[in-house]
């Protein structure tokens, strides 16, 4: 590479790519990703997709962005702002430009810049123009125009020329990072693997943007992100939903029993059901449901049946499975229950993140109907946490719900594939066939669990069902104290998982100014923002809580040793009113945020100062 | 016999009873119904370890805590959605549900088409009482329009659903009507039921001694049912009548009882009952005949064998165990893109 522009090194960089719909936004920030991977680099991605498949063509509504974060060092979260955006059309400027760090670099396809696309964006004056732009590094390139010349000799029409317009912006980019373009080529050669002509075509026009940068020199710096020091082993991306579905199939080779998933399809909760579908290959039987009852319900039906079962849905439909939810309580089967929130209530914001669902996951049920809750925290422990949910499902005989979120389940990293033989082992509580003392409510001291008889065993008849059940024999009961008694078992043995789950830990010292508290899926910001403080010295400590019910044993220590806890959450405060309730001898401050949106690290890390700055 | 583990020695009725006491009214319909369903089951051939009977909720749906059986006792309307669950998880049990008009036509409607378009293996027990029983008399989606109910104090307006037009319209492959003061009939048909692959619909014109006291007596009165019902036979003649005489045409597209011997009439003009005919036309027809004019229809109406879902499924797990190269888990997490730091 011989370029006579300045090299900056950077230890992390933000590139935003912005367009319509059917620009291939998406794909050229995996395409980007996955090069950044190869390389070496730490990762988190996160799509940001209209809500309308196809919202109108170059309005605000219709962009599709993808934001990817790499660094040379650790890297947690998308990051905040961009370092480089790409706005394939005025409203992708629009909509982007408060998402970008001032002085960044902004790549933009002037061919789309007129008046009448700003028309179609909303703007009233030419963004060029009018002053908006100054500070900033804008690229000024004719995507569109090089793009069409280049394909020309191919006989391409134009519709189908401007499909390759991303690989443009690729070349671009490849020069820009300093990337070795043969990585953006074998990506396209996987891509169209049957079409040749389009593997010629994109590869054509992958390096006219190439060559296009290094000839206009309009990018006076390129950067480098080298290599991030990562521990050695095998790595690949994943997303949250991916990773969530491939736990569940890891505990489902590990316990011995087949996966069974009953689900209906959800946004952001099914492309589980569509992973899940496509895994016959290792036995898992997936079954799309009439309706989210339906899902749950057979789900119920295969547990009974001795199936490892589950059902993956977002908040309305956690909220239709409830009365079912009730019924495993009530019958003590496993179950896994996987909730990938969004902005809620009712319809609310199907494609943006929230964590509202916490209250309805502990409590949403009639009765009294403890179940065990935990959440995953980042989008590659989604593995660990479907897993574990299996795990504790299937030993305590009772249904988990597992908590994800739309920005777990749609975010990717980097993440170092484990060894499944390495996985804590899942004890199945088995009953032999033709047992003569077994009976259908008798428990096991140290878990306080039933037995799992699977519908089918020899010698083994029994009944289940929603009405209250007799003490170890699970006859159907209306006798008074028989209900206080098994309402009692029913909560203790959901209590006594915490003697079965690690304690909670606390990054940074355990005693302080400041104990950020956070849950689920903010872990990304939580952590950098603190870790920034703490870098600059600050009283600054964190603890992200992934079992929420039970909370580990030293939640009490945890809390105890600092001046403020802050319990920041995407939600106007329930893990903090929880705590409030278990832990009532504390007092919390919260920092909350319901706009769809993840925290920003700013945002925090400006909370978190205030905070400290009382205290000093 | 579709299922695959049968019995060494045969069950006879006593071992598909419970020491529990049957808690329905004296003089209920389903006392006769779960009598018969004991006595069928040993035909069956399947074990009692292999058989499930699942229900949702109603008095209907205690059934299965008076059989000795794997029981599954759910949600009010979900027993469809739960059956369906344990057929798919283990294709080798016989499932049956129980299930009545409320349950089934009401709340768990959905479950039910939904089942019979996939064509679940599992045999589905519908007593219609036309009436809600457990809450006490309310009226269901099956009873008679205008009648006085708890909930209709003035007659209800609303049409109500005639089973075997649901099932046809949702393709279910079986369907048969039978009246529980006939054991007989009912035994034939809950053994044929129960061999057929696919969803089995049996709606029993069931008596709520308490709620709707003799609702079906137009029906299956004593001194009128062999003029107002039809016991249908695969390959024989649609006739009915105290004189064997009566039989169905069809004429204008319709569905017509005429009397053979009168208006030149003859044996050759009945229609043949054809349970087989994968043109579901006839049976459609023959689901929606009432009174007065029609005879209501008994018997299996369809019982037309296509293919069942947790047979393809089966299928499709196993070509994709045979078509893949990623066979553990760990060789799935190492598939794609994967890259190794040294």
């Amino acid at each position: 590479m011989s370029k006579n522009t300045k090299i900056i090194e950077l230890d992390e960089v933000v590139v935003k790519f912005a367009g319509d719909s059917g620009d291939g936004m998406q794909l050229t920030g995996s395409q980007f990703s996955d090069t950044a991977v190869f390389v070496g680099n730490d990762l988190s991605t996160f799509p940001d997709y209209p809500s309308e498949i196809r919202a109108p063509q170059g309005t605000v509504a219709g962009v599709s962005g993808f934001q990817v974060h790499i660094g040379h060092k650790e890297v947690h979260s998308p990051g905040d702002k961009a370092d480089v955006l790409v706005a394939m059309n005025p409203a992708a400027l629009k909509a982007n430009m408060k998402w970008t760090k001032p002085g960044a670099t902004i790549i933009i396809d002037i061919d789309n810049f007129d008046n009448k696309h700003y028309k179609k964006a909303g703007y009233a004056e030419d963004p060029l123009e009018d002053g908006s732009l100054e500070g900033y590094n804008v690229v000024k390139a004719p995507i569109t125009q090089m793009t069409r010349s280049t394909v020309k000799e191919f006989g391409l029409d134009n519709r189908t020329a401007d499909k390759t317009k991303n690989q443009f912006v690729a070349g671009l980019l490849y020069w820009l990072f300093n990337r070795d373009i043969k990585f953006g080529e074998n990506f396209i050669k996987q891509k169209f693997k049957n079409k040749p002509d389009l593997v010629k075509a994109n590869v054509k026009v992958l390096n006219e943007g190439y060559n296009y940068a290094e000839t206009i020199e309009a990018m006076a710096t390129t950067f480098l992100v080298n290599p991030a020091r990562k521990k050695k082993g095998l790595f690949r991306t994943i997303s949250g939903n991916q990773a969530t579905s491939w736990g569940l199939l890891a505990a489902s080779e590990r316990s011995g029993r087949p996966l069974f998933l009953g689900s209906y399809p959800i946004t952001p909760a099914s492309e589980i059901l569509q992973e899940i579908a496509g895994r016959k290959h290792l036995g898992a039987k997936s079954f799309q449901a009439e309706d989210e009852i339906a899902g749950i319900c057979a789900a119920i039906g295969a547990s009974f049946a001795g199936h490892l079962a589950v059902t993956s849905t977002s908040g309305p439909g956690l909220a239709l499975k409830g009365e079912a939810i009730g019924l495993a309580v009530m019958t003590e089967l496993p179950l896994v229950i996987v909730n990938v929130q969004r902005g809620g209530p009712s319809t609310g914001l199907p494609t943006k993140t929230e964590q509202a669902d916490l209250m309805q996951a502990l409590y949403g049920r009639s009765g009294e109907s403890p179940v065990v809750v935990i959440a995953a925290s980042t989008p590659a422990n989604c593995f660990d946490y479907g897993y574990i949910a299996a795990k504790i499902a299937i030993e305590h005989m009772t249904p988990v719900i597992m908590l994800s979120d739309g920005y777990l389940a749609n975010g990717s990293e980097l993440w170092h594939i484990p060894d499944v033989n390495d996985l804590p082992e899942i004890k199945v509580p088995y009953v032999k066939d033709n047992d003569p003392d077994y009976q259908p409510y008798q428990r096991n001291p140290d878990t306080l669990a039933r037995y799992w008889a699977m519908a089918g065993q020899q010698g083994l008849l029994h009944k289940v069902g929603g009405l209250e059940k007799e003490d170890i024999t699970g006859e159907a009961s209306h006798d008074p104290m028989n209900h206080q008694i098994m309402v009692e078992h029913r909560q203790a043995k959901v209590e006594k998982v915490v003697d079965f789950i690690p304690g909670q830990e606390i990054i940074g010292p355990d005693t302080g100014d400041l104990l950020v508290i956070g849950w689920g899926g903010s872990y990304g910001a939580l952590i950098t923002a603190v870790e920034e403080l703490q870098e600059e010295g600050k009283s600054i400590s964190f603890a992200h809580f992934n079992y929420i019910r039970p909370l580990p044993k030293n939640t009490d220590d945890v809390l105890k040793g600092f001046r403020k806890r802050v319990v920041c959450e995407l939600n106007m405060g329930q893990f903090a009113d929880y705590l409030t309730m278990k832990h009532p001898k504390f007092e919390y401050l919260r920092y909350n945020k319901v706009q769809g949106l993840p925290f920003m690290i700013s945002e925090l890390k400006l909370k978190f100062n205030e905070i400290l700055e009382e205290l000093s | 016999m579709s299922h695959a583990l049968k019995n060494i020695g045969k069950l006879t009725k006593q071992d598909f009873k419970v020491e529990n006491p049957v808690k329905w009214c004296a003089g209920c319909g389903g006392h006769a119904v779960l009598s018969t369903v004991q006595n069928a089951l040993p035909e069956t051939g399947v074990k009692k370890e292999n058989i499930v009977f699942v229900s949702g909720i109603g008095c209907s749906s205690r059934f299965p805590y008076y059989i000795n059986t794997y029981v599954f006792h759910g949600l009010h309307g979900r027993a469809a959605a739960i059956a369906s669950g344990i057929k798919v998880a283990n294709p080798n049990l016989s499932v049956w549900i129980v299930t009545g008009d409320g349950d089934l036509m009401a709340i768990g409607g959905n479950h039910f088409i939904h089942i019979l378009r996939r064509n679940i293996n599992v045999n589905i027990l519908l007593f219609n009482n036309k009436i809600y029983g457990l809450t006490k008399g309310q009226y269901s989606p099956t009873t008679p329009m205008g009648s006085v109910t708890k909930t209709s104090p003035d007659g209800t307006i609303e049409n109500p659903f005639k089973p075997g037009e649901l099932a046809m319209g949702s393709q279910g492959s079986f369907f048969a009507r039978v009246v529980d003061t006939e054991p007989k009939m009912m035994k034939e048909v809950f053994i044929k039921a129960a061999e057929h692959k696919g969803t089995s619909t049996v709606e029993i014109l069931q008596n709520c001694i308490i709620f709707a006291n003799q609702v079906h007596k137009e029906i299956t009165g004593r001194e009128v049912r062999e003029e107002h019902q039809i016991y249908l036979k695969h390959g024989e003649p649609m006739i009915y009548g105290k004189d064997k005489n009566k039989g169905l045409v069809l004429e204008k597209g319709r569905l017509k009882s005429v009397t053979i011997g009168e208006s030149a009439y003859t044996l050759d003009d009945i229609l043949v009952h054809d349970v087989k005919d994968p043109d579901d036309t006839i049976h459609y027809m023959l689901t929606r005949m009432s009174l007065p004019g029609l005879p209501v229809a008994m018997g299996i109406i369809r019982a037309f064998e296509s293919q069942v879902y947790e047979s393809m499924l089966t299928e499709q797990v196993e070509q994709a165990r045979e078509s893949t190269r990623i066979n553990t888990v760990n060789e799935l997490l190492r598939s794609g893109n994967t890259f190794e730091v040294k």
